[in-house]
């Protein structure tokens, strides 16, 4: 019944196909209008021959150079010609010098001599000027035709006099240059060379920043495994207030154990040995309070005794971090003084250390904020067993408010923070009164008992942020990390780095939820915990997807590299956008070559490993 | 002793796949689980260790109350109750060993097995398992090189690491041929007898329900139609259990 009559040709139909052209076709006119479609231009006179100019020169990158000598030679004219008839006394020579003839010794001006050059170099060029004044030495010269020798080094041209009357005589110039010696790379060569490589490490560093970074994230992105997270209010309560107070306890006391680090470090064999020292004692630590099997589940005392055993661990795990990143900081120091050439291996040291220290006292303030997090919402889900319903109750009504009203008045400071407003009421008051009557309504509103899905809650929230950083492109990232770190290449790794990880996250995510449920239900029925099932069932069917768009990665980012320049990333786009601004076009010639061999080669790479992983 | 108590599952969409399922298994028993495929065999067997969160009812192991477990209770419950599936469910890019001692999750400390790292008792158990099923020489083979057979005895390995009491088995053979069938059933029917452990196994063909078990429950969407020894299905009863259509061969 519709069937037929979707095949019937209606005359509505036609009109509605007419109607959809004609609007394709205005909308095509009015996109030529505003992107300026116009060949009218490119075949103006001016464009041409620029165009001729600049392929030219790109057609010669700027790589190969002789060192050249030049022969130069000034011959004497009258422009015009003196009224007693007399012609300019051509200089004397050797008998082997090069030595030029003009024909007439004088002519007007605008006219046109015939400039014969005799016993230069063979099969050189250079360029014919005319020398105004009277002066022989001036080196501002006027017109220009190139000369160019045979074999014999002879050559012949017609040279067009400028309009440059004079009573006096004046000179034609003929500066021949002649390659000499082998040929060896120009500094542009050696520039783009420096450049390619820091091209190249800008990709590689941004590459596995943002891959390592970017599998947590893909976990936490992926509904499959968010979906079965559920917690408790009271849980979720405690958590929210756990992370801060972890935060903040944590950064408290890895700073002091940084300064108690920095105390006492005055020479690098005690702190190789701290560090060692250190080391033995968390592995004895862990190993005593860690045992890889237990039957039976220990008594209260001795899970007590290894918690205190673990933080200790913890703390003089965070010493001898700090004592190593120091150690690590003076042996760079001293290798980049001796090191000579490798002394990049002493820089690499020295900015390791330093990256070890900058990141241990993020990393310990976040790892205690998951610690403490983790704890207070395991006690928290063991309330909400144990206890009865009119008592969980209570305790959410206490906690609820108080956990809602503490995030959204962080959240309210780091608007503070971020614009200065100034006003408590809206960043202080106004927040925590919203989260306590948030809090209570929560608190009233669900069943006690109820487990609430927590993790889609995360998904949501991390999906959203990634999408949200995703559709920033990375040259405009690349432009606020310039901002914030300065020009050069480490603002160009930072916004690759973080483009890297939204997108790889994005994609990691989507290869997380097309894995095959068999295996892990399989690993979670032996009574594995959720991150046992995630390494033993969901890591290895990942790996391969994982590593295929790694190197999909790698090669957008070699890319990118190239470009992320132009914004002041460093890397090679710089180099060739300042060619190209200085009109030096053999120049960025040399760097688009320079671009091009890279990316193929990368590409090339990149699909020799991706058949040998897969 | 296993006691399933009005157990009901309702999922999301609606669907009842289990009605007010009650029945017991004593220790040592092997007992078959048949029905048509949708009547609610694989989520029974899974209500019972908790991979389907049940709707209502109760699950009795030695006493104790499964439905009412905390997660850190689960995991202590879980390993003891070893599960071998109709595809195997290993892990394919692993190899053979590493989804054998999958097996010891429940009991090692997981920050230790999240780096890998097992027990020397527990690699030497994984052998002797892996020998018991007949497939030591297949240890450092990834997974999906071995055939079907083979990937169900690691499958019934991975279920002996965990000292299981109690062992469901979702249609073991259903993907493989009836002489393999045969030799994994003995498998099973040899823990049974010889290490005593409950087998709960949801099967298709009778043949195989009275060659290898001591009683039988029949499920028909969703509820218990039929409860007793094998050899006391006769045509009326398969036509309750079966649907009115069925014809009985062999
Ligand atoms: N995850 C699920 N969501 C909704 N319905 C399901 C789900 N799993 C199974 N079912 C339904 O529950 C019923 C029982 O399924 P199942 O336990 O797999 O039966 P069997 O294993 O006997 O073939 C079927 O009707 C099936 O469609
Ligand atoms: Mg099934």
């Amino acid at each position: 019944m519709k069937k037929s009559n979707d095949k019937k040709a209606s005359p509505w139909k036609s009109i509605k196909i007419g109607l959809l052209a004609l609007l394709v076709m205005v909308i095509y006119a009015y996109g030529f209008q505003i992107t300026e479609v116009n060949l009218e231009e490119l075949r103006s006179e001016k464009r041409q021959t620029s165009l001729k100019r600049v392929t030219r020169a790109l057609a010669k990158p700027d790589i190969i150079e002789y060192d050249q000598t030049e022969q130069i030679i000034n011959f004497p004219i009258y422009i015009p010609c003196q009224a007693d008839g007399t012609l300019p006394v051509a200089p004397g020579h050797a008998a082997s010098d090069p030595f030029l003839i003009i024909t007439p010794g004088c002519a007007s001006p605008g006219e046109t001599v015939q400039v014969e050059g005799f016993d230069f170099a063979p099969n050189v060029t250079g360029p014919v000027r005319f020398v105004p004044g009277s002066d022989v030495t001036n080196i501002v010269t006027l017109g220009r035709d190139v000369a160019e020798t045979d074999n014999t080094g002879h050559f012949i041209l017609s040279f067009k006099l400028p309009e440059r009357p004079s009573e006096d005589v004046q000179y034609i110039r003929a500066s021949l240059r002649k390659n000499v010696g082998s040929p060896h790379f120009t500094q542009t060569a050696k520039d783009t060379w420096e450049k390619i490589i820091e091209t190249v490490f800008l990709a590689l560093l941004a590459t596995t920043f943002g891959t390592i970074l970017a599998i947590p994230l893909s976990f936490l992105a992926a509904r499959n495994l968010m979906k079965p997270v559920k917690s408790p209010l009271t849980s979720i309560a405690l958590s929210m207030i756990g992370w801060p107070l972890g935060i903040y306890v944590g950064f408290i006391i890895v700073n002091w154990v940084g300064s108690m680090s920095t105390a006492l470090h005055t020479n690098a064999w005690l702190a190789l040995a701290v560090a060692i020292l250190a080391l033995v004692l968390v592995w004895m630590g862990i190993r005593w309070a860690l045992p890889q099997a237990e039957v039976n589940s220990p008594g209260r005392l001795i899970r007590f005794l290894r918690l205190g055993v673990i933080l200790l661990c913890v703390v003089v795990g965070f010493f001898g971090l700090f004592q190593f990143a120091s150690l690590v900081m003076s042996v760079g120091k001293s290798l980049t003084l001796t090191l000579g050439p490798f002394g990049f291996l002493g820089n690499f040291f020295f900015q390791s250390g330093d990256i070890i220290l900058v990141i241990t006292s993020s990393l310990g303030a976040l790892v205690a904020g998951g610690a403490v997090s983790s704890f207070l919402s395991r006690m928290g889900l063991q309330a909400t067993e144990k206890l009865p319903a009119g008592g969980v109750k209570i305790i959410n009504l206490i906690l609820t408010p108080i956990a809602v009203a503490t995030i959204l008045v962080l959240l309210g400071q780091l608007i503070e923070w971020l614009y200065q407003i100034g006003k408590p009421f809206y960043t202080l008051w106004g927040p925590m009164i919203t989260g306590v009557v948030l809090g209570l309504a929560l608190a009233i509103f669900c069943k006690a008992k109820d487990a609430l899905p927590t993790g889609m809650v995360i998904y949501y929230i991390t999906r959203s942020v990634l999408n949200g950083l995703r559709s920033v492109e990375a040259l405009v990232m690349a432009i606020v990390f310039v901002i914030a770190v300065g020009i050069g290449p480490f603002a160009g790794v930072m916004a690759l780095g973080l483009h890297t990880i939204v997108s790889l996250a994005k994609l990691y995510s989507e290869q997380v939820e097309s894995i095959m449920t068999g295996p892990l239900e399989a690993i979670q029925a032996t009574g594995a915990n959720r991150l046992q099932t995630i390494i033993y069932g969901v890591v290895p069917q990942i790996v391969p997807p994982y590593i295929s768009y790694t190197m999909y990665r790698w090669d957008i980012n070699v890319r990118m590299s190239t470009i992320i320049g132009f914004v002041g990333g460093g890397g090679i786009g710089f180099l060739l956008q300042q060619n190209i601004n200085l009109l030096n076009y053999r120049g960025a010639s040399a760097q688009m070559l320079a671009i091009a061999v890279v990316v193929a080669s990368m590409d090339y790479i990149s699909s020799v490993l991706r058949e040998k992983t897969i | 002793m296993l006691q399933i108590r009005n157990l009901t599952k309702i999922y999301e969409g609606g669907v009842k796949a289990l009605d007010d399922v009650s029945f017991d298994v004593p220790d040592g028993q092997f007992l078959a689980v048949i029905g048509l495929s949708g009547s609610g065999k694989s989520t029974l067997l899974r209500c019972i260790n908790r991979l389907i969160e049940p709707t209502e009812g109760q699950i009795l192991w030695n006493g104790e109350d499964i439905t009412a477990a905390s997660q850190e209770e689960m995991r202590r419950i879980r390993r003891k109750i070893g599960m071998v599936f109709q595809h195997f469910n290993l892990v394919h890019r692993s190899k053979v060993i590493t989804n054998v001692l999958a097996g010891r999750l429940g009991y090692v400390n997981p920050a230790w097995s999240l780096m890998n790292r097992f027990p020397k008792e527990d690699l030497a158990k994984a052998f002797k398992q892996m020998e018991r099923v007949g497939i030591a020489d297949k240890a450092y083979q990834r997974a999906d090189e071995l055939s079907g057979g083979q990937q169900q005895r690691v499958g019934i390995a991975r279920a002996l690491m965990q000292d299981p009491e109690l062992i469901l088995a979702d249609e073991p053979v259903a993907s493989l041929d009836p002489v393999l069938a045969h030799s994994i059933m003995k498998h099973l029917e040899d823990i049974n007898k010889q290490d005593g452990v409950s087998v709960l196994c949801s099967l298709h063909f009778l043949d195989i329900v009275h060659r290898y078990a001591d009683y039988v429950i029949a499920l028909n969407e969703g509820k218990l139609v039929y409860e007793g020894p094998p050899k006391d299905i006769d045509d009326q009863k398969f036509k309750d259990i079966y649907g009115r259509d069925a014809e009985r061969v062999g």
